[in-house]
């Protein structure tokens, strides 16, 4: 029998607000134990919790950017459960009317686009943290993270495969970052995916049984995680045996996914509407001002440097991988004054090359927009061949200078002198009786050994496409 | 609707409330009569109107995304029984 695997993910994407989501308490990453954690947020008796507007704007910003309907009136519940790091013994979240409802996001996996339906979006706040290391055989535990805002993205089952799962993560993990709601850092947490699997016979319009994966924190283990657990559900099933509808840990050490060890009790969480919080009310002109402040986003500027720029869709793509990139590229082609794929080139070339090899973002390139297009203006008016432009951009990135002068110093400018490259050719044929007649006799790579010869005799600084013709009319 | 002493039992246990069998069947005679108020409101027709979320008809206060607390573990954790490292300890857990 042929198997469809279906898939849908929680996402939960930390909100980049200053302080939590009902407390006064900063939401820095890796601070000392404790140290930012309020009366609120370790559920002192008679405190009481008070939203924070910026995780609501951000909320709503998300809504809009999906196209879902932004709640007018949506109710904070309580979800209860008892563990240690929820000092509440409930998490405050919302239920049945969540900010946000509906929505997508479009993935595409080797040209093709598919539309992935949002369920909704929620606000919650975030639990503290269980430190299991041995302290004298107990738990330790810190609450810094406790009331820290999230936005839980729910999808509809619309995913078909672990690569259509991960283009799905990857597209929502741009997004938030896009904008400006969730920094996106994936080792301290910041976004994090569950993922509900099952497997059914391909044509059916039944769900599976379906077993969630919990806390995946990178693209990788999502794509192994979901991979196996499809598979190990399609050999129980052909074995005659029966999913259950569990909870699962994905171990990447041994690629394996298992159930969690909770008692059956565990999600009974007898939500309730939080009586501490009435409604929270969102009136039609703070969704208008945060539509109007909405950046352009990926979708549609991908599609403007199509038509704007000629890119193909697969350059446009690469350079609306975040607004940094997308940024960075505009601002270069503006300083330019035009050549748009020139530009594109260099930077999905070079720049990222040198980026990945440093680790380092965009921003903090030592190669700016403007000194990139003062080297591309080099090669574009002949000062330069592109192949010394990668020198000089080493060179620039290595902070030795702009691009002229780094042109000067070294004396790299190319030679397009006619007669100077004519001199250079004559010489090179003088010494190279044999390899001309393998040209004459039809030897492509003869030729090209003439050519090398010429740009090495040159020191690499004439100009390729005048050797080329000279050789060719002196040879023809 | 009817509660049985099982159910005191098992919210008890969900709540962590350690409650002795005598307490519990006080508790479930209180609950039954709770509920059957409960019944009695369930039957007047409540078609058409919008259910409650909160009490009061009043829209949830908004603060400005400022940090207004400093910190203050140390006084927190006087009152706790283990802490080490700044932490709590807590009887060991393990999911």
């Amino acid at each position: 029998m042929k198997w469809e695997v279906v898939i849908g993910l929680e996402t939960h994407a930390q909100l980049s607000t200053a302080s939590k989501i009902f407390s006064g308490a900063p939401t820095a990453f890796g601070a000392a134990p404790n140290s930012q954690a309020s009366a609120v947020d370790i559920a002192l008796p008679g405190v009481l919790p008070v939203l924070n507007k910026g995780a609501v704007e951000r909320a709503i910003r998300f809504g809009v950017a999906v196209g879902g309907t932004i709640s007018q009136r949506s109710v904070f519940a309580r979800k209860n459960y008892f563990y240690p790091d929820l000092p509440k013994g409930y998490q405050i979240s919302q239920y049945e009317i969540p900010i946000v409802a509906g929505g997508s996001v479009t993935i595409a996996i080797a040209e093709t686009e598919k539309r992935i339906r949002l369920t909704r979006a929620h606000l919650e706040e975030d639990a503290g943290k269980s430190l299991h290391e041995d302290f004298h055989g107990m738990t330790g535990i810190d609450l810094n993270r406790a009331g820290t805002p999230l936005l839980e993205i729910v999808s509809e089952p619309d995913m078909r495969s672990a690569a259509e799962a991960v283009a799905y993560a990857k597209a929502l993990h741009a997004l938030v970052r896009w904008i400006g709601i969730c920094d996106g850092n994936l080792q301290e947490g910041s976004f994090r995916c569950d993922a509900n699997v099952s497997v059914r016979p391909t044509g059916s319009d039944d769900l599976g049984t379906r077993c969630e994966i919990k806390n995946l924190n990178s693209f990788r283990f999502l794509q192994h995680a979901i991979e196996f657990e499809a598979r190990r559900q399609i050999e129980l099933i052909e074995d005659g045996g029966a999913v259950v509808q569990e909870t699962r840990l994905y171990d990447p050490d041994r690629n394996e996914t298992r159930p969690m060890r909770t008692k059956e009790d565990a999600h009974d969480y007898r939500y309730f509407p939080d009586p501490d919080l009435p409604p929270l009310v969102i009136d039609a002109a703070w969704i208008e001002r945060v539509k109007s402040e909405l950046p352009e986003l990926p979708d549609v500027m991908k599609a403007r440097f199509v038509t704007q720029y000629g890119l193909s869709m697969y350059e446009a793509a690469a350079l609306t991988a975040s607004r940094e990139v997308a940024h960075y590229f505009e601002d270069t082609v503006r300083v330019l004054g035009g050549a748009p794929n020139l530009a594109a080139s260099w930077i999905m070339g070079a720049l990222s090359a040198a980026l990945n090899r440093e680790e380092r973002e965009i921003g903090a390139a030592p190669v700016t927009p403007h000194t990139l297009a003062e080297l591309l203006r080099r090669i574009q008016d002949n000062t330069i061949s592109g192949k010394m432009a990668k020198d000089v951009f080493d060179a620039m990135w290595a902070g030795e200078g702009d691009a002229d002068l780094i042109i000067e110093r070294n004396g790299l400018r190319q030679i397009s002198d006619e007669g100077a490259i004519e001199r250079i050719v004559d010489d090179v044929l003088a010494a190279n009786a044999a390899i001309i007649a393998e040209v004459k006799a039809g030897r492509e790579k003869a030729f090209n050994s003439l050519v090398g010869q010429v740009m090495k005799a040159s020191k690499g600084k004439a100009n390729p496409a005048q050797v080329n013709a000279i050789l060719k009319r002196k040879l023809g | 609707m009817a509660l049985t002493l099982d159910d005191v039992l098992r919210i008890a246990h969900l709540a962590r409330i350690d409650i002795d069998a005598a307490a519990a069947r006080e508790v479930h005679a209180k609950l039954d009569a709770i509920f059957t108020l409960i019944n009695e409101l369930q039957a007047i027709d409540t078609t058409g109107i919008e259910p409650m979320s909160h009490a009061q008809d009043v829209s949830a206060p908004l603060r400005d995304d400022a940090i207004t607390e400093s910190d203050h573990h140390a006084d927190y954790q006087r009152g706790a029984p283990a802490v080490e490292d700044g932490l709590y300890l807590v009887p060991r857990v393990i999911e």
